[in-house]
């Protein structure tokens, strides 16, 4: 009354996972087994209408901010832990420093920088330098509102710091960097599995609109000013990608 | 003493894990979830599940050394939802749940014909059957795992992936023909 062959070996057969010779061998008994031949028919129908059926649940997003969130939470803790708390003196006495010079520098370094105050090699080189491993970020978070009170005291400016991972742009955290010899903010957004760098400065120009992208070496980037801010955005992700996430920003 | 301190401390992340887990572990959220969904039958428990899942898979994170990441996870999911199940719904696990026995009072002729949907009915069916073929199930047609991802994630061994899967199509061919007494006629 039942096949052995219907009970096991032929869901090997309608899973691709007999080796050459086994299946073979059951194509050949499939010619003569009317049982097995109307039952791999009616495995095959169940198996589209599970596919056709859009059966598959995705994580909701709030969820994705949850562990996002917890993530920060677990990472930060383990980092605060095993910095030693003498240690924390130091750092802050280095920010201290640099932000102090960072305040006199400034006007000296926007004179001599009169229209672009970087050249693509730098924003490339600052890129590829924040990709290294340990180098993305000194604060990590999605959160928008951990990310900008760090840069208080850090820099003579306050970049605009806001998560879009509603738009698909999360936030993935910030770090101080330097760019044409100055400091200035980098917030580091995520595109899919890409990375985004977007440099800010501040600036006397006048706004400008988001320009057409550059490239060069497999990355793009956009640049504009807006409210005596410079902003330069650049990743290897698609032009239209950087341009989504520059108009977020300018908004 | 304070060498094996560290030895444990596979919780001590930096971020440069955070940066890792989120390229290698993080793309497999959706995977993750649809599991314990599956296994749970509730998409509320599945978020907290999955996220408490995440979260362990983050804390072992320094004991995964390559290979098939989401393989990793779905096992840490996997278990994390029996965990949650055999606190909360032990009766779940403990009788081999037999739709034969007990068709669930939803699936009647009647609530089929309202629903009159192809996917209400394929869910009621799959979730009639017992965890365990369920998630075999649900990995094959679902995730399209292999055998072998099947075996590593359910704790299986490889050899019995294919009976499992035989066992678990049958019971849901056998499932979906008494939700809908029109088409019995089809089977025998």
């Amino acid at each position: 009354m039942s096949c052995d062959f219907t009970r096991t070996v032929l869901h090997g057969y309608l899973d691709g996972e007999l080796d050459a010779s086994r299946a073979a061998e059951f194509e050949r008994h499939l010619e003569s087994c009317r049982e097995c031949a109307t039952a791999l028919g009616a495995e095959e129908s169940l198996r589209s209408s599970l596919h056709g059926a859009s059966l598959y649940e995705r994580a909701p997003v709030s969820l994705r901010k949850k562990i996002r969130a917890d993530l920060d939470a677990a990472t930060a803790v383990s980092v605060a832990l095993r910095i030693p708390a003498w240690r924390w003196l130091g750092v802050a006495a280095a920010v201290l420093i640099v932000a102090t010079f960072s305040w006199y520098a400034w006007p000296r370094v926007q004179n001599s920088a009169a229209s672009a105050p970087f050249t693509a090699a730098e924003i490339i080189d600052a890129h590829v330098r924040s990709l290294q491993p340990g180098h993305l970020t000194d604060v990590a978070s999605t959160d928008q509102h951990t990310v900008k009170p760090w840069f208080n005291g850090k820099l003579a400016f306050v970049p605009p710091v806001k998560d879009f991972a509603d738009e698909g742009f999360p936030l993935v955290g910030g770090r101080l960097d330097v760019l044409g010899g100055q400091n200035v903010a980098a917030l580091v957004y995520s595109r899919r599995k890409h990375l985004i760098n977007v440099f800010v400065l501040p600036t006397k120009e006048p706004d400008t609109p988001i320009h057409p992208p550059g490239a060069r070496q497999g990355y793009q980037w956009v640049h504009w000013r807006h409210q005596g801010m410079e902003f330069c955005a650049i990743s290897d992700v698609s032009a239209s990608d950087l341009h989504e996430l520059a108009q977020l920003i300018y908004q | 003493m304070s060498g094996s301190d560290q030895g444990k401390g596979s919780d001590v992340l930096d971020a440069q894990d955070r940066a890792r887990f989120e390229q290698l572990v993080l793309p497999h959220l959706d995977a993750a979830f649809n599991l314990a969904r599956w296994l749970l039958r509730s998409r509320a428990d599945s978020e907290d599940v999955a996220q408490e899942a995440m979260l362990r898979a983050y804390r072992f994170f320094r004991g995964f050394h390559g290979g098939d990441a989401r393989a990793w996870l779905l096992q840490i999911v996997r278990n994390t939802c029996y965990t949650w199940l055999e606190k909360n719904r032990p009766v779940e696990l403990m009788t081999e749940f037999d739709e034969e026995l007990h068709p669930q009072p939803s699936t009647s002729p009647e609530a089929l014909a309202i629903a009159g949907d192809n996917r209400e009915r394929l869910t009621r069916a799959l979730e009639t059957l017992p965890p365990r073929f369920r998630e075999v199930l649900v990995l094959r047609e679902l995730e399209g795992c292999s055998y072998k991802e099947i075996a590593s994630i359910t704790a299986i061994p490889i050899g019995t992936v294919m009976s499992a899967l035989a066992r678990a199509r049958q019971r849901l061919q056998r499932a979906l023909t008494h939700a809908s007494p029109q088409e019995a006629s089809r089977e025998l």
